[in-house]
């Protein structure tokens, strides 16, 4: 086989010890799975799921009008998010395309966090560096010294608190009660093994959960100190369920659902725009100027039997006409039908519409149904 | 892998049974590399197959293969199990997991036995 020049996380030797296939994503070498996606898919529905996301960008925004150039750089308003708070937002190009979609996290009132898409991240580190030219403030890439380690699943919360809260172990500054009260896209700053460790409550698989962020070297002795703690409610899980949990939660992947050739209002994301609570922004005026009234939205569909249409499969009326195109599709390993996000047009997107869904030349009959197509009880 | 199995390169395998009739499958190999086998298409009994050109195709939760005849023939049987329980290529994929019975002649003689499928197939 060909050697490429992929790049790989702290945690590679963790991951071929575990046995896992290995996959390109957006240049990096990551794990697809160590055993069975569905599997793995279950065990953060039902349990946990212990991921390595090492591969996302993370870049430090710090400086005295770090408010304001966020504020000029993003969507979304950044300068009222309080210390302790994360906040999702989207990175616009001037003709109000997405250039990527972001977790803004606020650390200090001059100092954030901006976790990027691997994808994207030279292209937001680039934006970035050019949008704070007339602001004080640094733009710093952070990406290589900093792992992300995902906690995900129903036990999450007692895994990490067990991990991080106990006495004897080499975390510190976390208390079970600061974990008890965190709320949805909160976090905290402790430290493991004394260097600085951040511990939000976020996530990409429509459960409850927590993104770590650790310095790289000490990825492999947090997982698998989190994997010692969590025995087996804690289940390793590759980028295969990732995505699938994901299509259930109804998020969108950047790509996919998300991308410079598409207005944010047609990915159902107008609202992450703030286009009345804070002044000029890069993307603004375009946003503002383009009628995307008639452009293809977002919508959910569910099908049934077995097979799934996937990304690039033509939607249709029932009458054969062609109104739309499959972003993300799978066989849902919740609730074991097809499902699919797609752009369609406009008119034809009440829930309960009719459409067909070209399936590799056999027609598959949908509806449109609300998003999420699955949501935690 | 075994020994009395022949491979394809598009990672099939084909075994004659007792009655002369070539059992399919696709490899052990190439149900690890899918992952989670969902869904599986195959042709119906008595379509005719030929070697190298699409008889179906494989699905899992992150991806759709198409599935190459690895033989020219008959179809005779189909694995009703499989169609029922997809995930047999997963946990038995060569034995309970086979896919169609083909009537056919002699072995192409372009397929691999097991030692030259391993090192087609070696990272």
């Amino acid at each position: 086989m060909v050697e490429h020049a992929l790049r790989s996380t702290a945690l590679e030797a963790v991951h071929e010890r575990l046995g896992a296939t290995f996959t390109d994503f957006a240049g990096w070498r990551m794990p697809v799975r160590y055993g069975s996606d569905l599997a793995e898919h279950a065990a953060v529905r039902e349990s946990a799921g212990l991921f390595d996301l090492s591969h996302m960008g993370e870049i430090r925004i710090e400086g005295p009008q770090a408010p304001e150039a966020l504020d000029h750089a993003f969507a979304g308003k950044i300068s009222t998010v309080s210390v302790g708070r994360a906040k999702y937002t989207l990175l616009l190009t001037e003709s109000g395309g997405v250039i990527d979609d972001v977790i803004v996290y606020r650390r200090a009132e001059d100092r954030y966090l901006v976790v990027a898409n691997a994808s994207n991240a030279a292209a937001d580190l680039a934006a970035l560096q050019e949008r704070r030219a007339d602001f004080d403030v640094e733009v710093i890439d952070a990406s290589a010294e900093t792992a992300l380690i995902a906690v995900q699943g129903p036990a999450s919360a007692e895994i990490i608190t067990g991990a991080l809260t106990v006495e004897g172990t080499e975390a510190a500054g976390i208390t079970e009660a600061d974990i008890d009260a965190l709320g949805y896209y909160r976090f905290l700053e402790g430290t493991y093994r004394g260097a600085e460790l951040l511990v939000a409550r976020t996530g990409y698989t429509g459960e409850d959960g927590f993104e770590l962020y650790v310095r790289a070297e000490l990825a492999p002795s947090l997982w698998d100190h989190l994997t010692a703690v969590g025995g087996q409610k804690l289940t390793p899980c590759g980028l295969a369920c990732r995505d699938t949990l994901r299509l259930e939660a109804g998020m969108p992947l950047y790509g996919n659902e998300l991308g410079t050739e598409l207005h944010p209002a047609q990915s159902g994301l107008g609202k992450v725009v703030a286009l009345k609570s804070k002044g000029d922004f890069v993307g603004r005026s375009a946003v503002e100027s383009t009628d995307t009234s008639e452009l293809p939205v977002l919508v959910g569909l569910a099908a049934q039997g077995r097979r799934a249409a996937r990304a690039g499969a033509v939607v249709r009326t029932t009458d054969g006409t062609e109104v739309g195109t499959v972003s993300s599709g799978a066989l849902s390993p919740t609730l074991g039908h097809p499902i699919a996000m797609a752009f369609v047009r406009p008119d034809l997107t009440a829930v309960g519409t009719e459409l067909v869904l070209d399936v590799r030349g056999k027609d598959l009959p949908a509806r449109v149904v609300d998003l999420p197509f699955y949501s935690r009880s | 892998m075994s020994d009395d199995l022949r491979y394809s390169k598009d990672h099939e395998w084909v075994r004659l049974d007792e009655d002369g009739l070539a059992v399919v499958g696709v490899t052990d190999y190439a149900a690890g590399q899918l992952g989670d086998v969902v869904y599986v298409d195959l042709p119906e009994v008595d379509d005719e197959i030929s070697a190298g050109t699409v008889m179906g195709e494989i699905e899992s939760t992150k991806s759709v293969s198409d599935l190459y005849s690895p033989i020219d023939g008959s179809v005779v049987e189909v694995n009703q199990e499989v169609v029922d329980a997809p995930e047999l290529v997963n946990s038995s994929p060569c034995d309970e997991g086979w896919l169609i019975k083909v009537r056919t002649g002699d072995l192409p003689e372009d397929l691999l036995t097991a030692e030259e499928y391993a090192q087609l197939t070696k990272g």
